[in-house]
């Protein structure tokens, strides 16, 4: 057996340490909303919490940080979690609440997604750090994140105000063997005691208080040159330095230990950033290379360090065009960048000698393999319902964010617009207002209507729209990995919830019609469809069916009859099923992947598809 | 050492990792990686960074750094081939999964010749045979088992049927444990 010490090794993705390192410091209240790369915090505090510690998927991100800020104050350890720009929907009570304080510690967990991998911006939480005068922490490692995850909330509740927490996609789902450690001594929370003078935000308060803050700043400044986060890494030989945060941090790391360079080297994990450290690392130095992922926020502040303090160094990085503005770092970008900046050779063996002679051309051009919508998926049906009644229409689709985004892609190509959570609903008002002679669609998950779309809907009533909203339920939020929302009847933890109607909803708001449809009965629903078309007003359709990937329902797969398939390509080219290909003119249906929902067999004209229910 | 496993969102690439890891953790080695989770686990392309070894600092491996592809797929077999060192192993799963819904597909046979040229170093795992003996869902972990039979992973199938029996137990351990002897035999066989 292996040399592993007493302490318990684990194999945890990032995600897993933070919210692991959480329990550790003692987080007695957890919530949050989900959206990759941040969702599997939350599911892991759910699966390995003791007693005492409470977990909600929150109906949005707002709601999450607000459940955090009355726990906090009452002196709860308490974790919220989102990504990125979810923590532009918790803005306004965060900005707040930094002003008013807390008294337990609280963490703001936002991820980041250089890329964008899975995300709508590259925005960068360390810059809202700064506009909110909050404190961050920005972990390199799942390791790092494990022991960070404490020290913010040690930090947040020294200074009495919420911290965030930026970790980025490759920190979040990257992996680690880490040794787990015992549990840091908390002291419980004593419950909320009135203070009118504390609690209550005026403007006298937030003078008074903004004050406070800046001054703290100043002192946690100080303070995170001395962080262990915060370091110096090599003495450092020659002129020139680099400067490093987050993943790419380790990307620089590991082409030094390969080649041996031993230039000095920076790594910044905090905001506010470490000044007196900032100071010490460019003395001697004649040029600095910063790598950070998203915006030039290390770089930045270098600069303004050499003006303030008369230093003369050059810093380079994305202001200065010598490293992309853009993107995600792959540890080959940062590689060739600091071997340039060192005046370093290339790597000899650098590209794989394979595809030079020996390669077919036109292989080289890989067929690309987007996600697509499962097979089995009642999105499918939903939309091609919506699309086959409105043929002959002028009708402009708004959709939004989720799984049912994915229905922009051919041969569905039914989102003509998505811009953030809850917004197609409201967006096609505007559309509708803006384009005479449109019918307006908007199409909006569960959890999504739950998130931002109702009150979207609200407007549409009072103000007198003229739009559908068709609300795709698959009964759990099935992009992120399938989280409970309220419309479903289960909490975080597996329990027992009450469940929100969703049409019942609709119908106190006042929508002039509403339609329920089985999403894979695809008649029923396209007729549904056909209906809310005919009518004016704020309409609503409402395509009920269980998500394919989580139900784990199946029927009979189908099949093509070769005999009677004339080769028409209708299933495969208007269907768009991954489990239908279209090989040796005929269409073939791969009865592994097929879930038997039995759509296709809808747009077959010869009757050639058998088994699968409907139709 | 580096080992890029690549495949179709769905196949089961986390899990696989997931087993690499707890192998490397209870012969003593340290683990890094990086998974594809979240918007491309919908059918896309999808590429598990696995490294072994207390010298790995990032948590992804550079173009010509992998000693070893372990492919699920065809075609992502040979998109993650860059990755690929010289003289490292590829074992790939001999299927085609065609990308959804386009007419740009590519000839099954076509893209085994061009791997066997690009790769000296191969096998290609039977992955019909692989669904009829031990159902499509076990792939992952047949794979595993000819990775480990030619040599392309640091373990023997006996450390990875431990790190199965860590993770698994009754009828899905069975099933799993299954399916790795199978494709480490299959693999073992034809060497």
């Amino acid at each position: 057996m292996g040399n592993i010490g007493k302490a318990e090794q684990r194999l945890l993705i990032g995600n897993e340490a933070i919210a692991l390192g959480a329990l550790r410091a003692g987080v007695t209240v957890a919530a949050g909303y989900p959206g990759t790369p941040s969702s599997e915090v939350l599911e892991t505090i759910a699966r390995e919490k003791g007693e005492g510690v409470y977990v909600e998927w929150s109906v949005n991100e707002k709601s999450a940080l607000e459940v955090g800020a009355g726990a906090a104050m009452s002196g709860a350890r308490v974790l919220v979690t989102m990504k990125q720009v979810g923590l532009n929907v918790a803005s306004d009570p965060l900005m707040c609440l930094n002003y008013l304080g807390v008294k337990g510690g609280m963490v703001v967990m936002a991820a980041d997604d250089p890329g964008p991998i899975s995300s709508q911006t590259e925005q960068d939480t360390r810059h809202f750090a700064n506009f909110a005068k909050l404190a961050a922490f920005d972990p390199s490692t799942p390791e790092e994140a494990y022991d960070m995850i404490a020290d913010a909330f040690e930090c947040s509740e020294r200074i009495g105000r919420p911290v965030l927490f930026r970790p980025t996609t490759r920190v979040c789902h990257g992996s680690a063997s880490i040794a787990l450690k015992s549990p840091l001594p908390v002291k419980k929370p004593d419950g909320f005691k009135k203070d009118a003078g504390r609690w209550v935000i005026f403007p006298r308060l937030s003078y008074v208080s903004h004050v406070k803050i800046e001054e703290g700043l100043a002192r946690l400044a100080d303070e995170f040159s001395s962080y262990r986060g915060n370091a110096i890494h090599n003495a450092g030989k020659g002129k020139k330095g680099i400067a490093a945060g987050g993943v790419s941090f380790c990307h620089v790391l590991e082409t030094m230990r390969e080649r041996g360079l031993e230039s000095r080297l920076l790594k910044v994990s905090t905001v506010p950033f470490p000044a007196k450290l900032g100071l010490e690392f460019l003395r001697g130095l004649d040029e600095v290379l910063v790598a950070e992922e998203l915006d030039p926020v290390i770089e930045r502040e270098l600069i303004m360090l050499c003006g303030s303090s008369g230093t003369r160094a050059v810093i380079k990085g994305k202001l200065s065009g010598d490293m992309p503005k853009a993107g995600e770092y792959s540890p080959d970008l940062i590689e060739e960048k600091i071997l340039e900046f060192l005046g370093e050779p290339e790597r000899k063996e650098k590209k794989p000698d394979i595809r030079a002679e020996e390669s077919q051309p036109d292989l080289l051009n890989l067929p690309p393999r987007p996600p697509v919508l499962c097979a089995g998926c009642p999105h499918r049906s939903s939309f091609l319902a919506v699309k086959e009644a409105s043929r002959g229409h002028n009708a402009v689709f708004s959709g939004d964010i989720g799984c049912y985004t994915l229905a922009n892609a051919m041969p569905l190509d039914m989102v003509d617009t998505c811009l953030c959570m809850g917004a197609g609903i409201t967006m096609a008002q505007g559309i509708r207002l803006a384009s005479p002679g449109t019918q307006n669609f908007a199409f909006i998950g569960d959890s999504t209507f739950f998130h931002t779309g109702i009150p979207g809907i609200v407007n549409a009533v009072h103000n007198g729209s003229d739009i559908i909203v068709a609300v795709l339920d698959n009964s759990t939020t099935a992009m992120t990995g399938g989280q409970p929302h309220p419309g479903t009847d289960r909490d975080a933890s597996g329990g027992k919830a009450r469940k929100i109607s969703i049409y019942a909803i609709l119908s106190a708001i006042g929508v002039d019609s509403i339609e329920r449809a089985d999403a894979f009965d695809f008649e029923s629903a396209k007729a549904a469809a056909v209906r809310a078309l005919d009518k004016k007003g704020v309409r609503a359709i409402l395509f009920e069916g269980a998500c394919a990937a989580l139900s784990g329902s199946r029927k009979e797969p189908c099949s093509v009859d070769g005999s009677l398939c004339s080769g028409c390509a209708a299933c495969f080219g208007r269907v768009g099923c991954p489990a239908i290909s279209f090989r040796g003119k005929k269409a073939s249906i791969d009865g592994a992947s097929c879930r038997g929902c039995g759509l296709c067999k809808a747009f077959c004209g010869r009757g050639a598809i058998t088994g699968g229910g409907a139709l | 050492m580096n080992i890029i496993i690549a495949g179709v969102g769905g196949q089961g690439a986390v899990l696989a990792s997931h087993l690499l890891g707890r192998a490397a953790m209870s012969s003593g080695l340290a683990v890094r990686g990086s998974e594809t989770i979240g918007m491309a686990q919908r059918g896309g392309s999808i590429l598990s960074h696995v490294r072994i070894g207390s010298g790995a600092c990032s948590p992804t491996i550079r173009i010509g750094q992998a000693d070893s592809i372990l492919a699920f797929e065809l075609c992502e077999a040979a998109r993650a081939l860059p990755y690929l060192k010289q003289g490292g192993a590829l074992v790939a799963c001999d299927a085609a999964i065609q990308p959804a819904g386009s007419l740009h597909g590519y000839d099954r046979r076509e893209m085994a010749d061009y791997l066997k040229l690009a790769a000296k170093n191969i096998f290609l795992l039977d992955s019909a045979l692989v669904d009829e003996k031990c159902g499509a869902r076990c792939l992952n972990v047949a794979l595993l088992g000819a990775a480990a039979s030619r040599k392309a992973i640091p373990f023997s199938a006996y450390d990875l049927e431990k790190a199965l029996r860590g993770k698994f137990s009754g009828e899905a351990a069975e099933m799993n444990v299954k399916a790795l002897r199978f494709g480490a035999m299959l693999a073992e066989s034809m060497s």
